[in-house]
């Protein structure tokens, strides 16, 4: 029984953090493909760039939701006390992720009425907050909860830091990346030309943020520090850092020699190994710097109880997701019609 | 005088009320519009009747709205039990917790899976693989009913679990008795049919609504029209007396595991044989009497225990602190038990102008049926309501209190929060309301939405989805 207690933890971190990924990469390039709104003002390209993600984003926001169970059932203590530190940013998020879902339907529903600026705006803003917010999450986690007894017992605003602001500004920047890159993969024509020029901007902005926050993370505690710098350690981890410059050199090819695939794949990279250099830094703990994995763990029937179904489900899920995202698979172009 | 942490909770309360409140009837309404949706694309395929299409495709532009609002302000849900109630979350998350992923790996991704296919794939997959998409999301809607209300029901009527003595914890014994725990199965009957009879009322409506238009300009509603008032009203006919039936099994059944619950709803302070029933009154719970009582002699014991002398409970037989807040209760059921009867009127009275066939021609009741349109949603938030407010002073019930099971946060932060979900919500879903009502406003038509880019413009104007409005290729493609 007590294997079964530590390893449950441990599969269960592999499964969330796996969640946490496939969100992220999901719905980074939805919340990215908001923002460049703001870059791209012609309705027709507009509709083009909402079209190519209108059959998914639900089921891409969906691994949010997932998340957010997978934390309450199988984490209940960090889940009870990462939401109350940062109950500002995340509500924040949500609202922002309301804005954000509800102009899908409504900034063609209001077409031609007054109304219809506030959703093409409400599309734009909510993704730009929902991704800086998300970003404001990650940092606030990474630098650490105040915790006593198993509570929160900080201050309302303890996330607002420097760094928690850096993380925003990254993740923004990244999913910007995203959504430039989805649409080099899925449109043709002006709309294409131009994300391949906003992409190589926000790649340099991106990788810019990933070395400023590499640099400072593991300043912010000492384990940090060590993980990265402790012999053996260092022999696993120091390739990450070198796929980063590797990867960043064949997003820069392929968006210069007109491939439309490789930059999406090489963006998709760049956010996996930032996500494993972050699980790698921040490991075992659950919620920095004081409860472990094991601390926060619901009892093993729970664990056990939902993994069987987890194991049975993930794979349905990821089957038919595909199966949709093949359904609407290919180039789309202003002919294609209007949601 | 209150005290601030006091406060904080009385709105970390009301932000959760308001917000599964508002959450609560778009749920609803997909889990009868799906149903509905995929009944007509059944009778399409079945008939090849084009009425059914057109109906389908009139319908389907409303659901998209409604769903994405439940996504949304369902998103809220997930995270809200963490931030406002993280002493409950972290002591029954060993089972709601697991419970809402069981919702999101069997529900949620069925829905959001399919629904892409369900709103843009007709021209992209075949008839059958449509019809099954539809499908998939009807059965997704249900299965989420199914979970959620399991949650909700364990922590009415805890059942299968153990309180860990270090940590109050519950832990998990026996999961089918978690799932299956005794106010599961009622609760789950009366929801599921209340969603069902609330989107009849709002199909019968907009057909009613769209008869009295036709009229005024003289002429006899269009066929997509009448089948939808028929089909609308037939399901009043035989859902609303289903649903009276399933109301007082569910009341039975919270008389025997929620007793004060009955009481405080029933207005009643001494427990007592031949119990009256009151229409109105006014309960007091400090000084312990229900005001201006309107009686019914007899009834309270008869709807009660089915019997004129069976013994009803009254307040004053439980603690002052385990008593949830009659005066609300006490009207929130009156009015959805009203308005259930009122539903089971207007099915009948559909019944009557059906045999003497007047169902499309008598504008009095068209007038009738176009009022009861939010009739169904009243009621079932008057009923969430009085089973929610009913079972306080308790989240899990009888073993953890409301007060107990709030999160460390501040009045201020609350404050502000609940200021922005009120401002949020009444722009996105007032505006929501508007497009809705905007859409409905326009009568189904035959061959609806046949659009070419052509009729790009109205096509923009109606909002159209392309593989809805897209010709439909041959079946099995």
């Amino acid at each position: 029984m007590m294997d079964f207690a530590h390893w449950l933890p441990i599969v269960w971190a592999v499964i969330l953090v796996a969640a946490i990924t496939i969100y992220v990469i999901l719905d980074g390039f939805d919340l990215g493909i908001g923002m460049l709104f703001a870059l791209e003002r012609d309705q027709g390209r507009r509709d083009v760039m909402v079209n190519t993600i209108a059959p998914v984003w639900d089921g891409n926001e969906t691994w949010m939701v997932l998340g957010g169970a997978v934390l309450y059932g199988v984490f209940p203590g960090a889940y009870a006390t990462l939401l109350p530190a940062l109950y500002l940013p995340i509500v924040l998020m949500l609202l922002a992720l309301i804005f954000r879902g509800v102009s899908f339907e409504f900034r063609i529903m209001t077409r031609g009425t007054a109304r219809e600026a506030l959703w093409e705006v409400g599309f734009m803003a909510g993704s730009g907050i929902a991704a800086f917010s998300q970003g404001v999450i990650l940092g606030g986690v990474i630098q650490g909860i105040a915790v006593t007894n198993g509570e929160f017992t900080g201050g309302a605003l303890d996330w607002l830091t420097p760094f928690s602001v850096l993380c925003g500004l990254a993740v923004m920047c990244g999913y910007a990346l995203l959504g430039a890159t989805w649409l080099v993969w899925r449109t043709t024509g002006v709309l294409e030309a131009s994300c391949r020029k906003w992409a190589v901007w926000l790649a340099i902005g991106l990788f810019a943020g990933i070395v400023a926050v590499s640099l400072w993370t593991p300043l912010l505690h000492a384990p940090y520090l060590r993980r990265w710098t402790d012999w053996p350690n260092i022999l696993f981890v120091a390739p990450v850092p070198v796929l980063v410059a590797v990867l960043g050199a064949l997003l820069a090819m392929g968006l210069r020699r007109g491939h439309s695939r490789v930059p999406f794949l090489c963006a998709l990279g760049w956010f996996f190994l930032c996500l494993s250099g972050l699980g790698i830094t921040v490991w075992p703990y659950a919620v920095p710097p004081s409860l472990t994995l094991w601390d926060v763990s619901s009892p093993p029937s729970s664990q056990f109880f939902q993994l069987v179904g987890t194991a049975i489900l993930l794979p349905i899920i990821l089957t038919y997701t595909i199966y949709s995202y093949r359904v609407f698979r290919g180039k789309v172009t202003e002919a294609d019609g209007y949601h | 005088m209150q005290t601030a942490p006091d406060l904080a909770l009385l709105l970390a309360r009301f932000q959760f009320a308001f917000t599964v409140g508002v959450h609560i009837i778009f749920p609803a309404f997909s889990i009868g519009l799906a149903a509905y949706l995929a009944v007509l694309e059944g009778l399409w395929l079945k008939t090849g009747r084009q009425v059914f299409l057109d109906l389908y495709r009139y319908w389907i532009k409303a659901f998209s709205i409604v769903f994405s609002m439940g996504v949304v302000s369902g998103l809220v849900m997930s995270y809200e039990f963490g931030t406002n109630w993280s002493v409950f979350s972290k002591k029954a998350g060993p089972i709601t917790g697991v419970l809402l992923s069981y919702e999101v790996m069997t529900a949620f991704f069925l829905e959001a899976g399919f629904l892409g296919v369900m709103l843009f794939g007709m021209n992209k997959v075949g008839r059958g693989l449509h019809f099954a998409a539809t499908c998939c999301v009807s059965v997704g809607t249900l299965i989420s009913m199914t979970w959620i209300l399991a949650s909700n029901s364990w922590m009415q009527t805890p059942r299968g679990y153990t309180i860990d003595p270090a940590t109050g914890r519950f832990l998990p014994d026996d999961w089918l008795a978690i799932i299956f725990n005794p106010s599961f199965p009622f609760r789950l009957v009366h929801m599921g049919l209340a969603a069902f009879l609330s989107v009849a009322f709002v199909v019968g409506a907009t057909g009613a609504w769209h008869m009295l238009k036709a009229r005024r300009a003289g002429a006899m509603a269009r066929e997509p029209v009448r089948v939808m008032f028929s089909m609308a009203m037939w399901m009043a006919t035989i859902v609303a007396p289903l649903q009276i039936l399933a109301g007082d099994a569910h009341g039975l059944n919270t008389l025997k595991y929620q007793p004060v619950k009955i009481a405080a709803m029933e207005g009643d302070w001494e427990t007592e044989g031949r119990a009256p029933e009151l229409l109105f009154g006014i309960p007091d719970m400090k000084t312990e009497r229900t005001d201006y009582a309107v009686k019914v002699p007899l009834l309270g014991s008869l709807i009660l225990t089915h019997s004129l002398d069976g013994k009803v409970p009254g307040m004053k037989d439980f603690p002052r602190d385990q008593r949830p807040p009659s005066p609300i209760i006490f009207f929130s059921f009156r009015i959805m038990v009203a308005l259930g009867m009122l539903m089971a009127l207007v099915g009948f009275w559909s019944l009557w102008l059906r045999r003497s066939g007047a169902l499309f021609t008598s504008p009095f009741f068209h007038r009738v049926a176009v009022c009861m349109a939010p009739a169904g949603f009243i009621a079932l938030l008057c009923g969430w309501v009085t089973t929610e407010v009913g079972r306080q002073p308790w989240t899990v019930y009888g073993l953890l209190r409301t007060s107990e099971s709030v999160s460390p946060i501040v009045l201020s932060s609350m404050a502000v929060t609940m200021t922005a979900f009120v401002v949020v919500y009444v722009i996105v879903f007032g505006s929501g309301l508007v497009i809705l009502l905007r859409l409905l406003g326009r009568a189904p038509e035959e061959g609806e939405h046949n659009a070419s880019p052509a009729h790009a413009a109205d096509v923009l104007a109606t909002h159209t989805h392309p593989g809805i409005a897209g010709p439909i290729p041959g079946e099995g493609a």
